[in-house]
């Protein structure tokens, strides 16, 4: 199961606060979040990685980034 | 990792920045600028604020090349890394009034964060106690963040918006150049310059400016967030921002013992008092009204650098602080607090705790 953050226009740490709590709530096996800013990327990807999730692609569309998070 | 292509992302870029800082900040202080001040975000926009005469507490006024340079330095690095983002509206008034009350709290404790860093490195004991008022008042900003605070999304903006912060910083460097200081004189056309106290104490105009520059350069690139640091451990057990700034502690102690500044002790030390009481109630309410807001003094300009306009906003709410601070007597000096310093505290905490309970609505 597939489930979409939206988390532009926000800054940190609401991203990363609404991806782990994504991660913590458990049932998706992948996790696609949406930021407007590489610190943002940065951070979810840094706070995926760090509970044991990977970063299975990022791509850019006007601004926008889609991260895929793949759980293990 | 992730594609990750900026090489100040990972853990030896935050570090490599606190070093930085820890480096040039003492050096600063050896080259002229006040004890244990280095590059203190909120002493500096006091100071220029004093130095355009929006407050006339004569000890402190000067306008601080450094602060320009950091947001101009993280100008540049955002435009170079095409991270420069025009963006307002969430918030604003709100972030304007935890700018105000954040500069309230620290000028009662005397110095921001980055300053409590700078005064522990120089031996200053009372340094601790702000610290830990510092770390409550973040830990408590991290209760409302998890009951669900937060200030809603930001939207897109034309450039003109997100580069009116760097404009009005290039416009005090224009002040600075067309009325520079004068030996023995008070009053530079427009600009005021302080004859003693720290006011008076500073390294040479360009060294200030290119540090700075440099310093909001790299802290652009890092994130480097001070307030980020102790955020982040207590919400998330992660220790990324915090690396950079113990690094900056450690580096900017080492230098300090190299250069012959580090004094340990309580009293006497500059620039600061020993009323251990308001030393932690002022960066209890610095701390929270920072972690409120997103980002400690320096990553509010940094932001601003890179078109945040609600970051800006914060910037000006600061400097409004800063301005009442002294005129209404709220702002301590090295012999305690100001007259109405504890009151100033109390009201700001309370519009804190206010803010923090009602600004509940959901992201989504």
């Amino acid at each position: 199961m597939t489930k979409t953050i939206d988390a532009r226009g926000l800054s940190c740490p609401q991203p990363v606060m609404m991806t782990l709590e994504a991660i913590k709530a458990g049932g998706a096996a992948e996790l696609i979040v949406l930021v407007d800013n590489e610190t943002s990327r940065e951070n979810v990807c840094r706070a995926a990685e760090n509970r044991g999730w990977s970063v299975a692609g990022v791509a850019e569309r006007a601004g926008d980034l889609t991260i895929t998070l793949k759980k293990g | 990792m992730g594609g990750m292509k900026n090489i100040f992302a990972g853990r030896w870029g935050i570090i490599g920045a606190g070093i930085f800082i820890g480096i040039l900040a003492p050096l600063l202080q050896k080259w002229g600028n006040p004890g244990n001040m280095g590059v203190c975000v909120a002493c500096f926009e006091r100071d220029i604020v004093g130095a355009l005469g929006l407050h006339r507490a004569e000890v402190v006024q000067y306008l601080r090349p450094e602060i320009i340079g950091f947001v101009l330095g993280s100008l540049v690095a955002a435009c170079l890394f095409r991270e420069f983002r025009p963006r307002l509206g969430s918030a604003p008034i709100v972030r304007f009034v935890l700018g105000f009350f954040a500069m309230i709290g620290a000028l009662v404790f005397l110095g921001c964060p980055w300053r409590a860093a700078l005064r522990l490195a120089g031996g200053d004991g009372s340094a601790i106690v702000g610290l830990l008022g510092l770390g409550a008042g973040i830990w408590l900003g991290t209760l409302f963040l998890k009951g669900g605070y937060n200030l809603g999304r930001t939207q897109e903006t034309r450039p003109a918006a997100g580069l009116l912060l760097p404009l009005f910083m290039l416009g005090l460097l224009a002040l600075m150049f067309v009325f520079p200081a004068m030996p023995g004189e008070g009053q530079s056309g427009v600009l005021f310059y302080s004859l003693k106290g720290p006011g008076s104490m500073y390294a040479p105009v360009l060294v200030s400016l290119a540090a700075g520059l440099g310093i909001g350069f790299i802290a652009q690139r890092s994130r480097f967030c001070t307030m980020g640091a102790i955020r982040d451990f207590v919400l998330f057990r992660q220790t990324h921002l915090l690396g950079g700034f113990l690094a900056l502690i450690v580096t900017a102690l080492v230098v300090n013992l190299v250069v012959g500044q580090f004094h340990p002790g309580f009293a006497g030390q500059p620039i600061a008092h020993t009323m251990q009481v308001w030393n932690f109630a002022g960066m209890l309410l610095s701390g929270l009204a920072f972690c409120l807001a997103g980002g400690c003094p320096g990553r509010q300009l940094f932001m601003a650098g890179e078109g945040d306009g609600d970051a800006a906003i914060f910037v000006l709410g600061m400097m409004a602080g800063a301005a009442f601070s002294h005129n209404f007597s709220m702002a301590s000096s090295p012999a305690g607090i100001g007259k109405y310093g504890m009151q100033g505290v109390v009201v700001g905490l309370l519009v804190c705790l206010l803010l923090g309970f009602t600004m509940r609505k959901k992201a989504a």
